[in-house]
């Protein structure tokens, strides 16, 4: 075996979770579009998935962050559906405008956040408990505030938030143009542009990582392993919003899904918080002799999560355009199993924002494609827990096998 | 009387290091043997080969009990035997009663179930032996910890015990507690129980001992009769007769300036908030000063260092901490680390490191705002600086982007030591810096700390090893049950003078 050759066998040993992960999440997107003939990469399917699993991702920012820190919240569902009642009762029934309703719902989610994590933080009450408790607390709130009923519909200015989508910029005859040239029936250039913009970003920060690590003498992958990730990785973009493109265009909770995505990596990853958190999950105790506010930092990671449930919460009313009680029914645990697929650890201080959407769209594909073969619910729910199990399985044994 | 146990030329090696050599003991039938040494000399190993949980293969020399070879498997094996140790930390189930933990893994069953009335019954006639009054169903979380150390001992006596071993029995108890125990022993050696028991503390030993073995470095140094009259001094002379040679750097004293004064220093226990566990401790560092702080383990030192960094440890302080003469605040570490206080934390592993992160992240770690501007971290600056302390402090690694989990002992204890200076401290408390560190490794963490002190850094050095404490400090302090007892300067110290400080309280 030549050197090279080697020296990528030994990158992909030591990043296997990195590159299994995206790996697993390409061959089930190939499995499903050859199983679903073609289905599931229709535009009106993917504008269907981004839409559907919008919410989950957006909790699963805040989840992996609690995670991270050593902590679990079981009550996002309950409190993202609470969230969604509260904004109906508020707009329906109080005919709130929406202005006002989604700064009130947020700051509610904030507080719920802080009540909880006030528990945790401050009084040391193990998380599974506190929030288990809010599980319970508002899965009854919501049943209250709705009175058993589903409440809508809501008005336009509303549903945007989830079911529309960015307005043209470009000249109509642009669109007009390439949409003859791709045989569609409407284009939507900004969609097209914006992933082009995505693609040349992800690129562009690959190669300025690349060539800090190399500056330390850091061993970075070798470049055909490199160029191959970015690649496929930009492909993709390039290739999802050119779908999208071809359809309505880019749903607008994408493009907040996008930006709240990329501020949370950057957060965790470059910021002096972020790095804190790291380290209260890695070893609390070392964490708060090295002057970290481990309690205050608990905290804000508990506000943090109920702010993004909240949002979820807006996002999943709607797009159903009603408030209903089983809104959010066990919707945690695919926020926790995406956060576990996505390669964090039970026991706090890693896990990556990357990682944790990635796992997310693993479990939509999964939910959208068995969709629409057509496989019963029950078989679904014993797939996506094989899955988990296996992921987090593929993780424990990689590790025995390296440690 | 005859010789119940007796250990022939063990020798126990760990990779590196011979924890015992050749070391012999013999206990007669139906006395109390005394087992002195100082801290890390081998008693606890020795006792460990004993009990089987260093199987018998993995030494060499012999054991005899009761007149035939041992080979000892297990701890099973040697309490089958009779051999029962009681260890300082007491291995009750809090939440379990007294009769439950007693019978634990020993259960009073037919076809597993349990017979609680014969269970309870027996258990009450061991807890009467033992001097206890309390009932067989009491909880044992809510004895406490002489009463606790008391059940132990029942237990032990359920199991026929022959050789009983208490390790360091009285460490953590008061002292009308104390004397119980002692007498209880006296009372046990009567009814025919040979009894080894592990102990510092001198007076004791000479109160309920007939002959003493002393350890040191992981010899048997000497077997001294009890019963005709022992002098404590004899037996320190013995714990700690070694030589010292050139394992520590040259250094120049040079005591500057007052930095740091702390005063009337009062701590309480965080949980039993009735136990003091620092009583009025004032002391002060000059600049350029590596003042020692000597005693044993238990004796309050980490605690002290502990509740004077940011509160970090017990409730209820009172106390002043000065800086350069005026008042500072540590009531949160945070404020300590900016008031200029830095703390080296005795077990590196658990408090002092994250180690599945890299060398960088932990360098930084404390000092976050030097790499950072307006909350965002920078890179290239974190990288440097970790490079910087990884070139001033010759800290063996490929690159600062190793995990420190997979770093030597000495090398983590300079990422540890890298931390805080980069926090730009004026005195550093430093908790047994060199613990579990090989002796190269030891010697250039001696070096860093002199070239601290060459910068006018003031240096408090709690250490469990004396020669470390002696080779490095300007000034000792000795420490005892929470207090200070006594204050050396490098000229008058020396083992002997710490020693019976300690012993002599």
């Amino acid at each position: 075996m030549d050197t090279q050759t080697k020296g990528i066998k030994a990158h992909l040993a030591a990043h296997m979770r990195d590159f299994g992960l995206l790996f697993a999440l390409i061959a089930i997107m190939v499995f499903f579009q050859i199983v679903t003939g073609g289905t599931l990469m229709r535009p009106v399917n993917i504008t269907n998935l981004f839409l559907q699993n919008s919410y989950v991702i957006i909790m699963a920012l805040g989840m992996l962050i609690v995670i991270v820190a050593g902590h679990i919240d079981l009550s996002v569902g309950s409190v993202m559906g609470f969230v969604g009642a509260l904004a109906a009762v508020l707009i329906v029934h109080y005919n709130m405008p929406v202005a006002v309703t989604v700064p009130i719902c947020l700051i509610a989610g904030a507080a719920i956040g802080g009540a909880q994590g006030y528990f945790v933080a401050y009084w040391r009450i193990p998380s599974f408990i506190v929030t288990l408790a809010g599980m319970l607390v508002f899965r009854g709130l919501s049943l209250w505030l709705l009175e058993g009923q589903s409440v809508g519909p809501f008005p336009k200015s509303f549903q945007i938030i989830s079911t529309g989508f960015v307005p043209e910029l470009f000249p109509a005859s642009w669109g007009e143009g390439l949409a003859m040239l791709f045989d569609a029936r409407k284009f939507n250039v900004l969609s097209f542009a914006l992933g082009l913009a995505a693609a040349a970003a992800v690129i562009r920060m690959g190669l300025q990582a690349r060539k800090r690590d190399m500056d330390y003498g850091i061993e970075s992958e070798p470049a055909g392993l490199f160029w191959t990730r970015t690649l496929i990785v930009s492909a993709a973009i390039v290739f999802l919003m050119f779908k999208l493109s071809t359809f309505r265009g880019l749903p607008n909770v994408v493009v907040t899904m996008g930006v709240l995505i990329m501020i949370y990596a950057f957060v965790t990853e470059r910021t002096v918080i972020g790095r804190r958190i790291y380290a209260l999950g890695g070893n609390e105790k070392a964490a708060k002799l090295s002057g970290i506010k481990t309690e205050r930092l608990t905290f804000l990671a508990f506000v943090n999560m109920g702010v993004l449930a909240a949002l979820a919460g807006l996002v999943f009313a709607a797009r159903l355009n009603t408030a209903t009680p089983k809104a959010g029914f066990s919707l945690e645990l695919d926020v926790i199993a995406a956060v576990f697929i996505g390669g964090a650890s039970m026991s706090g201080g890693s896990g990556k924002i990357i990682g944790a959407v990635v796992g997310a769209f693993i479990m939509g594909v999964m939910n959208n494609g068995m969709s629409i073969m057509g496989i019963g619910i029950d078989y679904q729910q014993v797939i996506k827990g094989l899955v988990l199990l296996a992921a987090v399985f593929f993780d424990v044994y990689n590790k025995n096998k390296q440690g | 009387m005859t010789t119940l146990l007796e250990m022939r030329d063990i020798t126990k090696e760990f990779p590196g290091v011979k924890a015992l050599d050749q070391v012999n003991l013999a206990v007669k039938g139906g006395e109390i043997h005394a087992i002195c040494g100082e801290n890390g000399a081998g008693k606890s190993t020795l006792m460990k080969v004993l009990s089987g949980v260093y199987p018998a293969g993995s030494y060499d020399g012999e054991i005899h009990f009761e007149g035939a070879l041992a080979q000892f498997q297990g701890i099973r094996d040697s309490e089958d035997r009779g051999i029962i140790i009681i260890h300082q930390e007491l291995a009750l189930v809090p939440q379990l009663s007294i009769a439950e933990n007693i019978f634990l893994g020993n259960e009073t069953a037919k076809a597993g179930v349990i017979n609680w009335h014969e269970a309870n019954q027996r258990t009450s006639a061991l807890l009467k032996k033992v001097g206890l009054k309390e009932s067989p169903t009491t909880l044992i979380d809510s004895l406490g910890v002489g009463k606790q150390q008391l059940v132990e001992i029942a237990k032990a006596l359920s199991k026929d015990v022959k050789l009983l071993i208490l390790d360091e029995p009285t460490a953590a108890l008061q002292e009308g507690d104390s004397r119980k125990l002692l007498d209880l022993m006296l009372e046990l050696k009567a009814q025919g129980v040979t009894c080894i028991i592990i102990s510092h503390k001198l007076g004791e030993v000479r109160y309920v001992a007939d002959t003493v073995t002393v350890i040191r470095d992981g010899r048997s140094v000497s077997t001294l009769d009890a019963k005709a009259g022992l002098s404590e001094d004899q037996i320190v002379r013995d714990m700690v007769g070694r030589d010292m040679s050139d394992r520590y750097p040259a250094r120049t004293r040079r005591a500057g300036e007052m930095l740091m004064e702390v005063e009337d220093w009062n701590v309480w226990h965080p949980e039993h908030s009735e136990r003091q566990v620092i009583k009025d401790i004032a002391f002060n560092v000059r600049a350029g000063e590596v003042v020692g702080i000597a005693g044993l383990m238990g004796s309050g030192r980490t605690e002290l260092a502990m509740s004077i960094f940011g509160r970090s440890y017990g409730r209820g302080i009172t106390g002043t901490v000065k800086l350069h003469s005026k008042e500072a605040d540590v009531s949160r570490v945070d404020r300590a680390i900016k008031a200029g206080l830095a703390y080296v934390t005795e077990d590196r592993k658990s408090l002092g490191l994250i180690l599945d992160e890299t060398i960088r992240f932990n360098t930084t770690l404390a000092h976050l705002e030097g790499v950072s501007k307006g909350g965002v971290l920078n890179a290239n600056a974190e990288t440097k600086v970790a490079e910087d302390y990884r070139e001033a402090l010759r800290t063996r690694t490929p690159s600062v982007f190793q995990k420190v989990g997979n770093l030597s002992g000495g090398n983590q204890q300079k990422v540890v030591l890298a931390k805080w200076l980069n926090t730009s401290p004026e005195v550093l408390i430093l908790d047994e810096p060199t613990r579990g560190i090989d002796v190269g490794a030891k010697y250039e963490i001696y070096a860093i700390i002199n070239e601290l002190s060459a910068q006018g850094k003031g240096v408090v050095m709690i250490s469990s090893e004396m020669p470390e404490l002696l080779g490095m400090s300007d000034r000792i302090y000795v420490m005892n049950e929470g207090a200070f007892v006594g204050e050396l300067s490098a000229d008058e110290a020396n083992q002997e003078r710490i020693m019976s400080l300690i012993v002599n309280e």
